[in-house]
């Protein structure tokens, strides 16, 4: 990993780390400075703080909207730690690492909202209950915890000894 | 040689490297470990969907607003978080060789580690001893085990911690050494990343 | 008494007497064979005094070629094991019309059938590429070995522990009776209580970490050590599919890993993932481990189709048709296989829009795939073709892949699959895509580079006769499937009422035992090249006049592999060396760096090994024993920071100039 791409950002003296790293390592040692991780934690400090109040004191009441920004500053907050403290940019290893990163960030995403659209769909079109419409479009099942809707506990094969 | 009776022969730098620049030992250990750290990226995907397909299946036991405790998340949060900046700190104090001090901030943040994991293991005890059991249900079985998979990394980057203390200790901050304190700080980084996904979609979401 | 039965207990969990099938006269045939066959085994090594050697130059060895070549004997080894099922199944099958039960039990013939594509997927067909990619992919692009030799080592053993533990539930319990993929809620604790998913979960897992560990390291070493020169795009094509195999196995093993966790938690601690009730989903599983599942096939596949351009090319004797189109269709395959796993079970209930879009996905990746295959006749098309083994391979391969590809489409339209899903004819199709694609692709490699490993060809007539008794064994075993499929019979039977049905099961065991001769004849040409290597010598490295840098070092190559580091002036590197009459320097060598052999990779799986064999049969305390042993020796290897060695000049010096001899004493 190359130089962190925040140097120039840093107002709390980055010079001291800077001289000690004199790297002969192949592969590249990432230069690690003072005002990269303190600029880094205390970004992430207030991206964890700001969904922690809006989850504890509810200023808002609207639940989608709090969910929506929990979730964004979540997604922040990967950004920063991924800048800040992994040292992420385009060129360490010939760009391998930040590929590597995006393609697994792919297969994450296509893992994550696949599993939860094929099961989601799977729940509705196999409803037990028999009055839903056959073909139902569901949108991205999300976190389907919401609902406490008896039948989506029921596994498709499972018998409704629950409850 | 193989070829002599040819006129037209090409020298031997044309095809061959004759001076070595030898890859030095180690060089790709990075970028394999972060491959690695890739593919670990996956597992926790995977347990992140199953927790999203299983959360609601409650099967009439506790729910998440029975047994989670904000608090107490709040504050793992802030241990992690700061483990992640004394990790730093020790990145930074390597780079200036100064082994001391790399040895009493790797200290510090494995003494933040243990406390999470302390904490983390009394929330599970509270929910155990309040029948919210991994067998109660399919919503209890994924949190334990997503929850309880990032415990064992921290308990498994704990250990590495330790080893690398005493070879840090025994050997000084050699090449080697080095190369590990940089893996070690990828892997305690990432497991903050996959903190950041644990405490947005496994709790926060859940209690609004 | 009673304190007598808890100490027993205690010491060997749930491991009695009456684990070991000693009434079942069919295994204790087997195992009488095995039996005999190892202690003959044992016996002759120490009768001629190669345990020093295999110890000190195989098992603890770090050099790529030796681990590969270890893998390979390995997958041939279980390929026996494997086909052996195929036979019993097959004869089953045909036997049992008319009120016959056939000669095995159903619950032997269900673990019969799930031992077979355990170990025909896991233990056999992954093993061959990862061999192959092991000892092929430092020389094809220049380097001494792989980025984390220690490591390679370590996966090899961790790979063969996992085979160790499928192999100890023959003798030892029973293996699953669930299929190759223990779908719950059939292999949950309630439906399978006994051991045999047990063995499959430990054995896997163990087998996993190696493939994937051996994924990680095979993928760094594509992308740091290559030969100066070798640009991406100057790659042979055969790297080009193993960086994309490596990435697949990087990128989906975890998967594996995770949901089969998932389900041993089910079992052993009585979680709800995938129970029936309290909130479990059994089609979770499914979801999950074909999200693992289909990528898998395109690790198969992928090296099978670079060793076909590799073998296309060289005994064309033309550069490679489209090495752009290829390289491109290899990257959207590998992209896109993580785009239709939902095709396996297209049945299972969702709606048609989810399906619809798996089916799309699924008919596109045919396109780069058919894309390769013309790739392949317009290399051959006015090239100067030598009907060497590898060739033939190749040839059969093509005929046979675009009958197996063509089903794999119709099975890709949800409405034939709902008619098709779990009968035969799905079973025909991926035998057709498995054989006719991976195990050819994997002969032609073992024939085309088999010269390089050892130093002397295979015999050309066994290698024919095996071919011919494979192909066609293959056409008259499988086809009959396709047919019995169309008329709708299901996967994993075990008897007919239908007597119309038999003759074609009879067919299928004929063509089960063509290819049983064919695998004879495999044997046998190893055993005659073996005798004959005196007269199949090959001096030069270059026997099949190759046109990647393997070729361009010795056979068998040094430890060190190139005693300089070969430029890379074009994709046929070789080839460009040869126009241009290059000269191998003669002096000037320096000390090569290379990494010391160790044994750490054997004892860490043999622990894995008793571990999981601890955790199959509740030996509590063996596996804690065994886990911590492991933790402790991995924590104390890394104390070890002495582990490499030079070569000195003048070994290597000694050797280049032997080398260099032979060369001339040809000319």
């Amino acid at each position: 990993m190359a130089t962190s791409p925040n140097t120039s950002t840093t107002p709390h003296g980055a010079a001291k780390a800077q001289d000690g790293a004199s790297s002969h390592m192949e592969g590249g040692e990432a230069h690690a400075t003072l005002g990269g991780y303190v600029t880094g934690f205390l970004l992430s400090v207030v991206m964890t703080a700001i969904p922690f109040w809006l989850v504890m004191a509810r200023p808002i009441e609207d639940g989608a909207i709090t969910a929506t920004l929990v979730v964004a500053f979540a997604i922040g907050q990967i950004f920063v730690h991924m800048i800040y403290f992994l040292h992420m940019d385009s060129k360490s290893e010939g760009g391998w690492t930040i590929m590597a990163l995006i393609f697994t960030a792919v297969l994450v995403i296509i893992c994550i909202s696949g599993s939860l659209w094929v099961m989601y769909h799977l729940n509705q079109n196999m409803m037990p209950m028999g009055d839903m419409p056959m073909e139902h479009d569901g949108a991205m099942g999300g976190m389907s915890g919401h609902t406490d809707n008896p039948v989506n506990q029921i596994a498709p094969f499972g018998s409704v000894e629950e409850n | 040689m193989s070829s002599a009776t040819n006129t037209a022969t090409t020298p031997p730098e044309a095809f061959f490297a004759l001076e070595e620049h030898e890859h030095a030992a180690g060089s790709s250990t990075m970028l394999g470990f972060w491959f690695y750290l890739m593919s670990d990226c996956l597992i926790f995907a995977v347990l992140f969907a199953t927790y999203g397909v299983l959360a609601g299946n409650y099967a009439a036991g506790p729910r998440p607003e029975d047994i989670f405790e904000l608090h107490l998340v709040a504050v793992n949060t802030g241990l992690l978080l700061f483990s992640s900046i004394t990790y730093g700190f020790a990145m930074i104090a390597m780079q200036a060789r100064r082994k001391a001090l790399v040895l009493l901030w790797l200290g510090v943040t494995g003494l933040l580690g243990a406390c999470f994991l302390g904490i983390e293991l009394y929330e599970f005890g509270v929910m155990i001893a309040e029948g919210a059991t991994p067998q109660r249900s399919g919503f209890l079985s994924s949190f334990f085990t997503l929850v309880g998979t990032h415990g064992l990394h921290v308990a498994f980057g704990l250990v590495w911690l330790a080893t690398l203390m005493i070879q840090i200790g025994s050997r000084g901050l050699i090449d080697a050494n080095r190369r590990r304190v940089m893996c070690l700080s990828m892997f305690w980084h990432f497991l903050d990343v996959v903190w950041i996904g644990v405490f947005t979609f496994v709790y926060l979401i859940r209690m609004i | 008494m009673l304190s007598n039965i808890d100490i027993t207990q205690l010491i060997f969990g749930r491991l009695t007497l009456q684990s070991i099938p000693y009434y079942d006269p069919i295994l204790v045939a087997t195992f009488l064979v095995v039996a005999i066959a190892g202690a003959g085994l044992v016996a002759a090594i120490t009768y001629y005094r190669w345990w020093g050697t295999l110890w000190n130059d195989w098992f603890t060895s770090v050099d790529h070629k030796k681990i590969g070549i270890m893998y390979i004997v390995l997958a041939i080894v279980m390929l026996l094991r494997g086909f052996a099922d195929a036979i019993l199944m097959r004869t089953q099958q045909a036997l049992a019309f008319n009120g016959s039960e056939g000669f095995l039990p159903a619950h032997h013939y269900d673990q019969v059938f799930t031992a077979h594509g355990v170990i025909m997927i896991f233990f056999v067909a992954m093993p061959l590429i990862t061999g192959i990619m092991n000892f092929v992919i430092p020389l094809q692009i220049g380097a001494r070995d792989v980025a984390f030799p220690f490591l390679n080592n370590f996966s090899f053993w961790m790979t063969a522990g996992g085979a160790v533990i499928i192999m100890l539930s023959l003798f030892v319990g029973e293996f699953a009776r669930t299929g190759w993929l223990a779908f719950p809620p059939l292999s949950s604790a309630e439906y399978s209580p006994g051991v045999g998913v047990d063995y499959y979960l430990w054995g896997l897992q163990i087998a996993g970490v190696g493939t994937l560990l051996s994924g990680v390291n095979l993928l760094v070493t594509i992308i740091k050590m290559r030969a100066p020169g070798m640009s991406l795009m100057r790659m042979p094509i055969f790297i080009w599919t193993a960086l994309c195999t490596n990435v697949l196995i990087v990128a989906s093993f975890p998967v594996l890993t995770a949901v089969l966790t998932l389900l041993t938690l089910d079992r052993y601690v009585g979680t709800h993932f995938f129970t029936n009730d309290m909130g479990g989903n059994s089609m979770m599983y499914f979801n999950l481990i074909w999200i693992w599942g289909h990528p898998e096939v395109y690790i198969l596949i992928l090296p099978a189709f670079g060793v076909f351009s590799e073998v296309t090319s060289t005994f064309c004797g033309k550069r490679l048709f489209g090495y752009t189109s290829m390289v491109y269709a290899t990257v959207v395959i590998t992209i896109l296989s993580y785009l239709v796993w939902l095709h396996h079970f297209f049945t299972m209930g969702n709606g048609a829009s989810v399906n619809s879009f798996f089916a799309i996905t699924t008919m596109i990746i045919s396109i780069p795939t058919g894309a390769k295959i013309f790739n392949w006749l317009f290399t051959m098309y006015e090239g100067r073709i030598r009907f060497e083994l590898p060739m033939m391979w190749t040839v059969a391969f093509i005929v046979t892949f675009v009958i197996g590809g063509m089903t794999g489409v119709l099975l890709a339209v949800p409405p034939v699959d709902f008619v098709f899903h779990n009968s035969l004819f799905l079973v025909a199709h991926f035998h057709n895509v498995i054989i006719g694609g991976v195990l050819f692709g994997m002969f032609a490699a073992i024939n085309y580079w088999f010269p390089k490993a050892f130093g002397f060809r295979l015999d050309a007539f066994w290698g024919k006769v095996s071919f011919w008794f494979w192909v066609v064994g293959f056409y008259v075993a499988f086809m009959p499937l396709y047919v019995l499929g169309l008329m709708g019979v299901t996967r994993r039977l075990r008897e007919f009422d239908d007597p119309s049905l038999q003759i074609w099961f009879l067919v299928a065991a004929g063509g089960a035992l063509l290819v049983a001769v064919g695998i004879g004849a495999m044997l046998m040409q190893f055993y005659v090249s073996i005798r004959d290597r005196k007269y199949l010598r090959d001096v030069t490295g270059d026997p099949w006049d190759g046109r990647t840098l393997e070729w361009a070092t010795s056979s068998p190559p040094p430890h060190y592999n190139f005693a300089f580091t070969p430029i890379v002036r074009d994709i046929d590197a070789y080839t460009d060396m040869k126009r241009n009459n290059f000269r191998r320097p003669m002096e000037g060598y320096k000390p090569i760096h290379m990494p010391r052999n160790t044994g750490a990779g054997i004892v860490l799986a043999g622990l894995s090994t008793v571990c999981g064999f601890a955790l199959v049969w509740y030996i509590w305390w063996l596996a804690a024993v065994s886990f911590l042993g492991l933790i402790g020796y991995a924590i104390w290897h890394t104390f070890n920071y002495d582990r490499d060695y030079y070569i000195p000049a003048g070994e290597v010096a000694a050797s280049e100039q032997a080398f260099a001899s032979k060369l001339a004493g040809r000319f």
